[in-house]
């Protein structure tokens, strides 16, 4: 059976559609449609908007906004967005992309959500109907949209050259599933060393973490094999990993140093 | 459940429909508009049976509302190969033996058009790219990469 879809005008008038409980909001479907199709009875309406402010890339001053109805397919066409691609890319196949968009990979549950990791770790300001967030913090809450209302945007600061970094590691090439996936900004003072460093990892918890401990290990330290050794020791430090059909959480903890260790010196 | 008009253009054809609020393209298509060539496979994204293109590109239309497609350009494996010549995907895939119980056929062929018809001169790794969310679980992959890279070649062929 099919669900009623209705479409509002704003992101301000769906967002207080969706208080009333049982309305699910509807970006590109691929997770939202699929749950309809496999039976879900938690659903029992769809709702979206065509409001402008959720379509479109904007980068300006150093900062790239992305609406949250774009698509993975968008991204990875946009000249000024090169340095994400590959997260872009890692996302489904190509007619998964032409549909997935922003707004829901940050709400897919893990393994899902390859886009939200690289989000993670460029410190991403999530835009909602009622204010903004940091991503962290979204991430943190982000199964009760009463409050802050659905997403309309994106939005971080440029890395700068060569100091983002994203690895998505899957069984089946060139559109599996997450084993696990990486994402870093790094950057290096004059010396070589670690100046800063944002780590997020996907499939390690039921959404995007934060690996704070490596983080902190990697300060100041250079990027060689000995350099990077107490951070690498330290990666699963934290986790939950996720055991699904795709792997287990043994399988995955004894992974995650082995590609943290490639992320970093690759 | 309410009935909503939704008007499209499917395969060059305009369209004027009334589909249940919320049924997918694929429901639409097949029970209601009578174009059977996308096949409900998976219902879930995986399977790739069901794949069409919207405004020229690639979709799962069992996941795709019927209403998200108002005023778009649908085109279905029903609409190639016109007045008896086939689209020269579908005659590779034949002459290749390229498919065996058919059921995934017509997807391939669609992610097959959507990859040609960006890029004509696609490499190996294009090919095995555009088909890689659609699954056969009989003929096996090698053969319709080959079919796919042939139609290319026949393409420019003809263009050249
Ligand atoms: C076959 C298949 C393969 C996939 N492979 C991958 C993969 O490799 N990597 C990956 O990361 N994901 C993958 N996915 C999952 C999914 O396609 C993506 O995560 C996608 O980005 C979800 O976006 P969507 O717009 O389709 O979400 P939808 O299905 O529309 O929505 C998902 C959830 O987010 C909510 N939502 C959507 N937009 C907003 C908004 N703006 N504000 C508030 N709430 C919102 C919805 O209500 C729903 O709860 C796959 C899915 C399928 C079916
Ligand atoms: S039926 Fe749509 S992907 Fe399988
Ligand atoms: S030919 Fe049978 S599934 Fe592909």
């Amino acid at each position: 059976m099919s669900l009623a879809l209705t479409t509002f005008p704003s992101a301000k008038e769906v967002s207080a559609a969706l208080k009333q409980g049982g309305a699910r909001y509807l970006g590109g479907g691929t997770l939202v449609v699929r749950a309809v199709n496999e039976g879900d009875i938690a659903t029992s309406a769809y709702v979206r908007t065509n409001d402008p402010a959720m379509s479109g890339i904007d980068v300006s001053d150093g900062r790239v906004r992305i609406g949250a109805s774009v698509t993975m397919a968008a991204i990875a066409r946009c000249e000024d967005l090169g340095m994400i691609r590959p997260a872009a890319k890692a996302v489904g196949g190509p007619a998964i992309r032409n549909m997935a968009t922003v707004g829901g990979n940050l709400f897919a549950a893990a393994p899902y959500g390859d886009f939200a990791v690289a989000l993670l770790a460029l410190d991403a300001t999530v835009h909602c109907a009622g204010g903004d967030m940091d991503i962290d913090g979204f991430l943190a809450s982000r199964d009760d949209l009463t409050e802050r209302g659905i997403v309309i945007a994106v939005s971080f600061k440029i890395p700068e050259a060569g100091s983002f970094r994203f690895l998505k590691v899957s069984r089946v090439k060139p559109k599996g599933v997450s084993v696990l996936s990486l994402a870093a900004v790094i950057d290096t003072g004059a010396n070589g060393n670690v100046s800063a460093a944002r780590i997020a990892l996907g499939c390690m918890a039921d959404r995007p973490m934060r690996a704070v401990s490596a983080e902190k290990a990697l300060s100041g330290a250079k990027l060689t094999k000995d350099g990077i050794t107490e951070a690498v020791s330290v990666i699963g430090s934290g986790t939950e990993p996720l055991t699904d059909a795709i792997a287990s959480a043994w399988y995955r903890s004894e992974v995650l140093p082995v590609h943290f260790g490639r992320l970093l010196l690759d | 459940m309410a009935r909503v008009p939704v008007q499209f253009r499917l395969n060059g054809e305009d369209r004027a429909e009334f589909v249940e609020s919320g049924t997918t393209l694929l429901h639409a298509l097949r029970d209601t508009m009578g174009d059977i060539s996308p096949k409900g496979g998976c219902h879930q994204g995986t399977c790739g049976a069901c794949s069409v293109i919207v405004d020229g590109e690639l979709r799962l239309s069992c996941l795709t509302l019927a209403e998200s497609c108002e005023g778009a350009a649908i085109e279905t494996t029903a609409g190639l190969g016109r007045d008896g010549v086939l689209y020269p995907v579908q005659r590779a895939i034949l002459d290749g033996f390229a498919t065996q119980c058919g059921f995934c056929t017509p997807g391939m062929v669609m992610a097959a058009k959507a990859l040609l018809d960006h890029t004509p001169n696609p490499t190996r790794e294009d090919v095995i790219e555009a088909i890689s969310g659609n699954i056969c679980r009989c003929t096996g992959y090698e053969p319709i990469i080959n079919a796919v890279l042939a139609a290319a070649r026949s393409n420019s062929q003809n263009a050249g």
